[in-house]
């Protein structure tokens, strides 16, 4: 593996924001997850829950509903008003309408996906109509005193329930008048609390309608007759979400003590087909509040202020042992938010509304395996650059000299240059950027720093010359003709004269920067590329797929290598396979042709594809091994794959020259320290 | 009847009443709990034994109502039998024998004349549950063999068997799995929990389970404190749980409501829970119940729950969640490190009840009669903890004082030592603390003793210890300005070459007080303190020491670790004899010379009693019990025997009581089998004991008035008719199910002839002979006898004879009583 000395970043304090809404698409098996800085991400469960799409947040679209409509349309509503339908395709927003009923709390689309209700802050229920392309208003419904907080359509789409506060109301669709007023007790364990919000409500198909609330209570009531049937009191706490399993035997709820309880649907006794829903397993995957939960055939799926997204998988649900049986918490975003610089060893770090620069420390004592070096020099904040608006950063890159920086927002694209002088430090912005440059998907910069490549997402990608000061548009490559699927991963040859690029579907395409053209595509797999690189001097693009696949192709060659014929031929260890985190970043020794450098979210790998492949039989994770071994049994067990885990949660790790590493670590510790203190639970023996 | 006696060890009461679960009755009027090899059956309202039903020959492990009558009742015990009783007669219905050792019984109306024990396989720890088919046929014993296995390798205890849904299935625990068969599909389910070695599913082992009367729903209990609500466990994949979590130690019982909304659970932190819904929520306490609960039922009335405890109670607790009555037995929760001992103004015996109690049980009516709490602290139940304990307790001047030792000790070198004197307060009828001292001694307290000389104008208290002192501490008066009052001081400190004081004991005249230091005895003056002389055998330690009493009392015996009992003569200062005997147990008896010694030999314990003034032994029985016994007391007799025999004449004046190491407390009874009937007057107190209905309130007291008039006005003529109440014959008439009873033309002479008033007045002969008699009942029902035999009826038709020509009263009883013994074999023949 050899001996790095490694710069062990911990300084980037990055904190994901909480989740505030999850819709899971059936069909397609996507989940998307709203959080409250308004970014969207839409994850694919069927590609080992991989974060394929996201678009960026807005200071003022704080998203309070989120769900999908007939055809895989999504839409989002929130605190302004606004209902937004998003573009999966080209990932930006379609269009935005305004409900002109205030603040919208809830929004759920109808069972057979045509309608879209949205319950609004003035207490009016509004329908809408939805048309290829649009949405349109068709009527209101009854107004209500306060603001509706929940809706939820009855399975067969001719009655609604709507939760507002003290109370649930029940249309009916056809006239849109209330049928029922079910009032909620305020009471909780003989307390008079001063309001009871309905957070959620649940319509089953007989006519059941479960609600939670904020003095923590699960009731399920009778909507023919309006009468409250069973109450189950779960929480000190709020009861915030609630979601049902397309069966209707499950329920899922969660509270704000961060536990999530599972309800289901259990006959009295074996010989009678008499049911009563019973409260089963508590599940305490957050520290935080569950703003929201879904319900998948196979999981339950919540996510909270603790900006964790987890995915319980209900164990009698699962056919298979697979890696779908295991429980996954999702934290970190699935792309990179740290460049780096190698020559002036700097770092850049994208935050929703800022980039900070910071220059290494360096050191000159040496020591031992495994010593903690003493800093001559501390690591420096070099600069702190603030977005001007309410946008969110989509991506951001410095150049491998370190004297330009790029970034963009979802309208505007900024370019910088960067003078160093002494210890200070100059930042030129390159004003006038052309037309086309408005909105980047992903940036990157040539090795040697002359050129910038920027993904647009309209699916084209252009080719911008950088001069002292100015630059050059020099060509874009178009998109593939009929697709506007916008690239979403850059990979460019050391040598310069190769570029990849890979959209969230579609194969990877290998450009040609000599001659400007497509030069090949990379045959399609089923799964998304989560990262990519180009080797120097033998141009060898190394893909990493989200199912854990690692391929190499040779683009000189236009076909895999022989390696990596070899590698599918026996495939992959089965713990490889296993692991839940995508490979985010791929990277190369530049004396050591033969080694692969990976990592993701919990370890650091080289792969030595001059050595032997591990079997299923041998040891993956082995630990280093101890110097006084005998080369005999170090050679007998060793194996391709070098593991370290040490480093973790890992956000980003790369090779700065032979004999230096820089890792960027983020401890989940230090996140849950910047959140807001969790609701106090008295523990037992404290 | 004195020649036929013999002396044998019985089980003298303080049997464990918290073995198993208690039952109700059908009606929640009594309560049955197994008591050692009876079945003992309470009054719910007054906490009266009503019953003792006899007749097993070994520990009684199960007992539940017959689902198809509720008035009778099932037993099983190790001696290998299922009996049915009626419980309200206290009649041994019918016995049904196994053969096999029965661990556990159930039974349930949708099993028709089918039961289920647990018996053990011949493999260790591998216990069987099997449905046992009860034969039906009229004879009193029926072999019941047919014997069918329905779960293997199940938990011995019947907390871990569990019947639901009117018998559809069984549902059985044991370390980390649940085990449901259902008895239509024939089919096992089962399911295992994670038992990992970490630290989060450690302690997942299960601990108890009970079934939702109404629903498929299975509780069980967790050694965590975690209670899993399972369901849908007919489905191997689909089954779910719930956890309800409110105990930190382990859950020793569970139990549903009669209508399944409310699920009670206990266990060490001695708080019964009531989960209503089972809502994790939605839960009521019962708490400060004293002592860990180890089992909960259920009144099939559903008025009722009962807990027993590890202290040997049962408390009654209404639905409300009111505890309603108490019923305690001897508590052996704890080691008793006070020994046992007499008080003298109760006659009961005093020993350690409660933690950091002590408790005073009556030997008579086999009932705690009140603790004392000695350490006045709070009880923190919490295992690894050390606890405050009572050492050392002794009784002075005829029960005015009470001494008492507590320590604490963490540490080796940090001992927390306190002595307490209390006084009798006639006032309150009880002990009040009067002195405290902290720390009387730098080390462990050996020994206390009171100076019980009868002429002692003051009390005096000599506590020895390990630290090398004696101390005597005298009362003194303590009065200031504000009141008048009495307190101890510490009068003399002496010690001998520091050597550890290991024992101390007062003449019987209070003029010399005897001390041993390790192997030397000390003779000191009582008066001026001054050392008299000193003894040493060099054999070992002292262990125990004591003066001889009335003709004995020049002697001082002391019985030493190395085996040796010497006996020197306080005259001569010489020692007069000695004999090697491993000496366990040496108690002096209080009305007599003897001196009772309990020795250890490989097999177990013997007993001698003999004089200290010869060395021959009056009495030795070999191989009293095969544990070691721990202590011993003699209780001096109300009335005193007259036993004629040599061998036995020790016995006439006291009664020697002795603990176990197992903490059984036995005793030696020449009682015969036959005498030991259910005595009437216990029967009539089932009568009485009943509870007093407003319609008593109304016409009863009304009654009892007119009764008392016609009382008086009857004694102003002079013509004492007896009243039909008081005849014994009468009510014994009355009481008898008539079904039971013989033609009336049999009973009739009888009747008239008991109506009739005798000539003379009551004898003087009579009234002992009465009072005797009653005493003697009285002794049988509190002196469970340990090998009960089947009686034997020519014995008792030969006392019939004679006895009708003398006592009419009396024969007739007799005669009614055989008649009940004849009854069963007449009714079978019919």
């Amino acid at each position: 593996m050899g001996e790095f000395k490694v710069h062990r970043v911990r300084f980037f304090n990055y904190v994901p924001s909480g989740i505030r809404c999850v819709a899971y698409n059936n069909q397609s098996n996507r989940l998307a997850v709203s959080r409250t800085d308004g970014t969207v991400e839409i994850y694919n469960l069927s590609a080992n829950y991989f974060q394929e799409k996201f678009f960026p947040g807005h200071e003022s679209r704080a998203t309070e509903a989120l769900c999908w409509a007939k055809g895989q349309r999504l839409f989002s509503a929130g605190l302004n008003g606004e209902i937004i339908e998003y573009d999966l395709q080209a990932l930006n927003i379609k269009y935005s309408m305004d409900a002109f009923g205030g603040p919208i709390w809830s929004m759920a689309a109808s069972p057979t996906g045509s309608q879209l209700l949205v319950g609004c802050e003035d207490g009016s229920v509004k329908l809408f109509q939805i048309i290829p392309d649009k949405i349109q208003f068709e009527r209101n419904f009854d107004r209500q005193k306060s603001r509706v907080l929940s809706l939820s359509w009855h399975p067969s789409g001719t009655h609604i329930a709507a939760g507002s506060i003290d109370y649930i109301s029940v249309f009916d669709v056809k006239s849109g008048s209330t049928i029922h007023k079910m009032l909620v007790d305020r009471q909780y364990m003989g307390v008079s609390k001063r309001k009871c919000i309905i957070w959620g409500v649940a319509f089953l198909s007989d006519g059941t309608v479960v609600s939670v609330d904020s003095a923590g209570k699960v009731q399920f009531w009778d909507s023919a007759t309006g009468t409250l049937m069973k109450s189950h009191l779960i929480a000190n706490a709020d009861v915030q979400s609630i979601a049902v399993s397309d069966q209707e035997d499950s329920i899922v709820v969660g509270t704000a003590e961060g536990t999530v309880f599972h309800f289901q649907l259990v006959s009295v006794t074996s010989n009678s087909s008499e049911k009563q829903w019973v409260r089963t397993k508590p599940f305490q995957h957050h520290t935080h509040d569950v703003r929201t939960v879904a319900h998948s055939p196979t999981a339950l799926i919540s996510g909270g202020t603790d900006t964790h997204l987890v995915i319980r998988p209900l164990m009698e649900k699962v056919e298979v042992k697979n890696y779908d049986a295991a429980l996954r918490k999702i934290t970190f975003p699935h792309r990179r938010l740290i460049s780096c610089s190698k020559k002036k060893q700097l770092l850049l770090f994208q935050f929703s509304h800022h980039l900070d620069l910071w220059r290494l420390g360096s050191t000159v004592a040496t020591g031992k395996h495994g010593d903690t070096l003493p800093l001559s020099k501390d690591a420096d904040h070099l600069l702190h650059l603030k977005t001007k608006g309410p946008e969110n950063i989509i991506c951001s890159c410095i150049s491998p000299c370190g004297s330009w920086i790029a970034y963009s927002t979802a309208s505007r694209f900024f370019l910088c240059r960067l003078h160093y002088e002494n210890d200070n430090i100059s930042l030129q912005r390159i004003s006038k950027m052309p037309a086309f440059l408005r909105s980047a998907v992903q940036i990157l910069f040539s090795e040697d720093s002359t050129k910038l490549f920027v993904a647009s997402n309209q699916g084209s990608l252009h080719v911008i010359r950088l001069l002292e000061g100015s630059f050059k548009h020099l060509h874009t490559f178009q998109a593939q003709s009929g697709t506007v699927e916008s690239m979403c991963l850059l990979a460019v040859s050391p040598d310069g004269s190769w570029l990849a690029a890979s959209g969230t579907s579609a194969g990877v395409h290998v450009y040609s920067l000599k001659r400007l053209k497509l030069h090949c595509t990379v045959p399609a797999y089923n799964f998304p590329v989560t990262a990519m690189a180009i080797a120097p001097n033998t141009n060898n693009l190394v893909i990493a797929h989200s199912d854990q696949q690692v391929f190499e192709y040779s683009i000189p060659d236009k076909q895999y290598t022989e390696w990596s014929r070899t590698v599918q031929k026996q495939g992959f260890h089965h713990l490889w396979l296993q692991r839940d985190t995508p490979i985010t970043h791929i990277s190369f020794h530049p004396k050591r042709p033969m080694h692969i450098l990976l990592h993701d979210a919990y370890m650091f790998c080289i792969i030595d594809k001059s050595l032997p492949l591990p079997n299923d039989k041998t040891l993956l994770y082995n630990p280093l091994p101890p110097t006084n071994e005998s080369d005999v049994i170090r050679r007998r067990t060793a194996h391709a794959f070098k593991i370290s885990k040490i480093y973790k949660p890992l956000l980003f790790m790369d090779l700065l020259d032979e004999r230096t590493l820089v890792a960027v670590e983020r401890p989940l510790d230090d996140i849950i320290a910047q959140l807001p203190p969790p609701i106090k639970k008295k523990k037992f023996g404290t | 009847m004195v020649e036929e006696e013999s002396v044998r060890v019985v089980r003298c009461g303080g049997s464990e009443l918290n073995f198993r679960r208690a039952v109700f009755s059908a009606d929640s009027k009594y309560i049955f709990c197994v008591s050692g090899d009876f079945v003992k059956v309470y009054s719910t309202a007054t906490e009266e034994c009503v019953h003792i039903l006899q007749g097993h020959r070994n520990l009684v492990t199960g007992i539940q109502l017959n689902p198809n009558n509720h008035l009778q009742l099932y037993s099983c015990s190790f001696d290998g039998t299922i009996k049915l009783w009626d419980y309200i007669d206290g009649i041994l219905i019918k016995t049904f024998i196994v053969g096999h050792k029965l661990h556990a019984f159930f039974a349930h109306a949708h099993a028709e004349d089918s039961v289920f024990v647990i018996i053990k396989k011949e493999k260790p720890d591998a216990f069987q549950l099997v449905s046992v088919k009860l034969p039906k046929s009229t004879s009193q014993e029926i072999e019941a063999e047919e014997l069918s296995l329905v779960l293997d390798y199940i938990n011995q205890s019947p907390k871990c068997i569990a019947f639901g849904n009117e018998g559809e299935y069984v549902a059985a625990v044991r370390d980390f799995y649940l085990s449901v068969y259902f008895f239509k599909k024939k089919k096992t389910s089962r399911f295992t929990l994670s038992s990992s070695r970490n630290r989060k599913h450690a302690k997942n082992n299960f601990t108890c389970v009970a079934c939702h009367p109404k629903e498929d729903c299975i509780a069980t209990g967790h050694e965590d404190g975690k209670i899993r609500l399972w369901r849908n466990f007919d489905d191997d994949k689909k089954y779910t749980y719930t956890c309800l979590h409110w105990h930190h130690d382990m859950v020793m019982d569970l139990a549903f409501s009669v209508t399944g909304t409310s699920l009670l659970s206990g266990g060490r932190e001695s708080v019964l829970v009531e989960w209503r819904d089972a809502a994790e929520k939605n839960k009521e306490f019962l708490p400060r119940l004293g002592a860990t609960i180890e089992h909960i039922s259920v009144s099939p009335a559903g008025d009722l729950f009962c807990t027993s405890h590890s202290d040997n109670k049962i408390i009654v607790i209404h639905r409300n969640l009111e505890a309603s009555a108490v019923i305690q037995g001897l508590v052996k929760d704890s080691s008793i490190l006070t020994g046992l001992m007499i008080d003298p103004r109760t006659k009961a015996l005093v020993l350690n009840g409660k933690p950091g109690h002590l408790q005073f049980y009556s030997l008579q009516s086999d009932k705690q009669l009140y603790n004392l709490d000695i350490v006045q602290q709070e009880y923190i139940n919490d295992y690894g903890l050390i606890q405050i304990e009572l050492t050392k307790a002794a009784f002075g001047c005829h029960g005015n004082w009470l001494a008492t030792v507590e320590q604490r000790q963490e540490k080796k070198t940090e001992l927390e030592l306190q002595m307490k004197l209390w006084t009798y307060s006639k006032k309150t009828q009880g002990f009040i603390l009067n002195t405290k001292v902290n720390m009387p001694h730098e080390d462990h307290i050996t020994a206390l003793c009171f100076c019980n000389a009868e002429n002692s104008e003051n009390p005096t208290l000599v506590t020895a210890s390990r630290d090398g002192h004696f101390k005597v501490w005298i009362l003194t008066d303590d009065s200031d300005i504000y009141k008048k009052a009495v307190g101890w001081t510490c009068d003399f400190v002496g010690s001998y070459h520091k050597y550890q004081a290991t024992n101390c004991c007062f003449s019987e005249d209070g003029s010399l007080l005897a001390v041993s230091f390790e192997e030397i005895v000390t003779i000191w003056d009582s008066e001026t303190w001054e050392l008299k002389c000193t003894f040493c055998q060099r054999a070992g330690n002292i262990r125990h020491l004591c003066f001889g009493r009335l003709t004995c009392s020049k002697y001082l015996l002391g019985a030493t670790e190395n085996g040796i009992l010497c006996c020197w003569n306080l005259l001569s200062c010489a020692l007069e004899w000695s004999a090697k005997l491993n000496i366990r147990v040496m108690e002096p008896d209080p009305n007599s010379e003897n001196v009772a010694a309990v020795s250890k030999s490989s097999v177990g314990s013997d007993l001698f009693v003999f004089k200290p003034s010869e060395p021959r032994p009056l009495y030795i029985q070999k191989n009293i019990c095969r544990e070691e016994v721990q202590w011993g007391v003699f209780v001096p007799r109300d009335v005193p025997e007259s036993f004629t025999s040599e061998a036995y004449q020790w016995l006439n004046r006291s009664q020697f009581y002795f603990l176990t190491k197992s903490q059984s407390l036995l005793t030696f009874s020449t009682k015969s089998p036959e005498e030991k009937l259910t005595p009437t007057s216990k029967q009539l107190l089932a009568e009485e004991s009943l509870p007093t209905t407003p319609f008593y309130f109304i016409l009863g007291k009304h009654r009892q008035q007119q009764d008392e008039k016609s009382n008086e006005t009857l004694e102003n003529e002079l013509v004492q008719l007896p009243l039909t109440e008081n005849i014994p014959a009468i009510s014994e008439l009355l009481h008898t199910p008539a079904h039971v009873l013989p033609s009336a033309s049999f009973l009739c002479s009888m009747f008239v002839s008991s109506l009739l008033l005798s000539k003379e007045t009551k004898s003087a002969e009579e009234i002992p002979d009465d009072i005797d008699m009653e005493e003697e009942k009285e002794s049988h029902s509190s002196g469970e006898e340990n090998d009960f035999t089947e009686k034997v009826e020519d014995i008792n038709n030969a006392d019939l004879g004679e006895d009708i020509v003398q006592q009419l009263s009396k024969s007739e009883e007799k005669e009614l009583r055989k008649f009940r013994k004849i009854d069963y074999s007449w009714i079978t023949a019919l």
